[in-house]
């Protein structure tokens, strides 16, 4: 099967881009290099093209009770131009995908799904629809994304829309004018950076990308790949479907309880998966099976997804889920899920690193938090 | 990028100043190696005295996304290392055929080598 490419892909090759199959899709991995690129998201700016991410537009008179329904955040609850992290689970509770529903209208809403999951979400939507007055629409060929994450990126955007960014809270959007062309701005992003996401229309994403890179070019902005968007998610502590979050954890297993609304009022409180999600919820407060935790290494060595972590007696305690050198620290960090007695910041356990234990300390996550 | 014509290679993307026997020769990674892995943090080099197999794991090499093995080119005792590479392992990324050799080696043998050329052409360049 040949890779989807998107509307960006012409501009990624003539910048130098490191392509990489990432769900199907040729995506940019880096342009030079990931650490550049990372550190230029932290102190200025950083430019993403993110158009394999999942566009599904559910509308109707009933589309709010709908993905209360479906999902497990309270959506009908949530205001018109705000959006939400939330997840979508299978009825035993297992983690189908997070999501981030973004309600544009009275009656309307963009669930954006990860790419490797949106055919799964699309059909677990669909599937779920008997008896709601609503339209579940794939518009995953509807939209390009980009991104613009870092301290500087307000004063970039600002500069191109006329749009009122000041005005524009975190976890809210609207719909505006960027460089003359119609997209729906949000204050989202994946970095622990302050930023913004830009649905566009596919033929309008060069454009775009164009005039937001000029508009940044004496302000630091640089193009980034995936490969710095996965170490800048990982400092902040964000999950990653797949290595994280899977079918076989629960959102109380991942730490993510928070996002279960039990207080829905809609469907008389009922949703796709509740009564496992009670029973998981239950047992993460009595007796919680394993944590998520963040490492932190001194040594230089990386512990990487799917290594053992290990006591001091090396009794395997956990497993890794992600893991990289921090460039924003400077040391290798990780995330990983260990047993709960072994899961107080300040444990020193270790790390299986291709047969020699690497000493690491348990922390809180995320690794680093941005200034407000 | 260009691979300089006095250098020979293996095709796992080390290259070496000299193949022959009884001479010191000094290793290292190609730029292309380098700029594959991506940004290098960390490096784990043979130590002085060892003895190294060509063909044969003698280290690695790890970047932000992925851990490599480092192959000898050559076999035969291990004479000197590069402290610089292992205090700043991005100096792989900068100066590959370099500042950034990783070690040197009393050369008793080596597997099949590449010209510049013939790497050239193996890496599709």
């Amino acid at each position: 099967m040949s890779l989807r490419l998107t509307a960006l892909d012409a501009l990624h090759r003539s910048l130098g881009a490191t392509m990489t199959d990432f769900a199907g899709w040729d995506m940019p991995l880096r342009y030079g290099s990931e650490r550049e690129e990372h550190l230029a998201v932290r102190t200025k700016a950083g430019l993403f093209d993110l158009s394999h991410m999942g566009e599904i537009t559910v509308s109707g008179p009933q589309a709010g009770e709908f993905l209360d329904h479906a999902l497990v955040g309270f959506i009908s609850a949530l205001g018109v131009l705000r959006a939400r992290y939330t997840m979508i689970c299978r009825e035993d509770g297992g983690i189908l995908d997070d999501l981030i529903v973004y309600r544009t209208a009275e009656n309307e809403y963009m669930v954006v799904a990860n790419a490797s999951n949106a055919q799964v979400v699309l059909d677990a939507l669909a599937a779920r629809t008997e008896g709601f007055d609503v339209q579940v629409r794939d518009d995953r060929d509807a939209y390009a994304l980009i991104a613009v994450q870092g301290p500087e990126a307000n004063g970039i955007l600002g500069s191109v829309t006329d749009a009122d960014l000041p005005g524009l809270k975190y976890y809210a959007l609207l719909p505006a004018t960027v460089a003359g062309k119609d997209v729906w701005l949000a204050r989202t992003g994946y970095t622990g950076e302050d930023g913004f996401e830009i649905f566009c229309a596919p033929a309008d994403a060069a454009h775009l990308w164009t005039a937001l890179t000029e508009a940044g070019a004496d302000k630091g902005l640089v193009p980034c790949g995936l490969s710095c968007r996965d170490t800048l998610r990982l400092e902040a502590g964000m999950p990653l479907y797949g290595h994280e979050l899977t079918t076989e954890l629960t959102p109380f297993d991942a730490g993510l309880g928070r996002v279960v609304r039990f207080d829905k009022t809609t469907n008389g409180g009922e949703f796709v998966g509740r009564k496992a999600l009670e029973a998981a919820a239950a047992q993460a407060e009595a007796n919680p099976p394993r944590k998520l935790v963040g490492l932190v290494s001194d040594g230089k060595r990386v512990p990487r997804a799917e290594y053992t972590v290990v006591a001091g007696d090396g009794t395997p305690i956990g497993t890794i889920t992600s893991g990289s050198p921090s460039p924003t620290l400077g040391k290798p960090i990780a995330i990983a899920y260990v047993d709960a007695a072994h899961a107080e910041p300040g444990t020193a356990v270790a790390v299986d690193v291709r047969g020699k234990h690497e000493p690491v300390e348990v922390v809180a996550l995320p690794f680093y938090k941005r200034a407000r | 990028m260009s691979n300089p014509t006095h250098l020979q290679y293996t095709e796992e993307h080390e290259w070496l100043t000299t193949a022959e026997v009884g001479a010191v020769a000094t290793v290292g990674i190609t730029a292309h190696a380098a700029d594959a892995l991506g940004d290098i943090v960390y490096v784990q080099l043979p130590e002085v005295g060892d003895t190294v197999t060509a063909g044969e794991t003698c280290g690695e090499l790890e970047s932000t996304k992925s851990v490599s093995d480092l192959f000898s080119p050559a076999t035969g005792e291990v004479t000197e290392v590069n402290q610089a590479v292992i205090d700043d392992p991005a100096l792989v990324n900068a100066e590959a055929f370099e500042g950034a050799w990783l070690f040197k080696v009393r050369v008793e043998a080596t597997d099949k080598l590449l010209s510049a050329e013939e790497y050239t052409a193996f890496i599709g360049g």
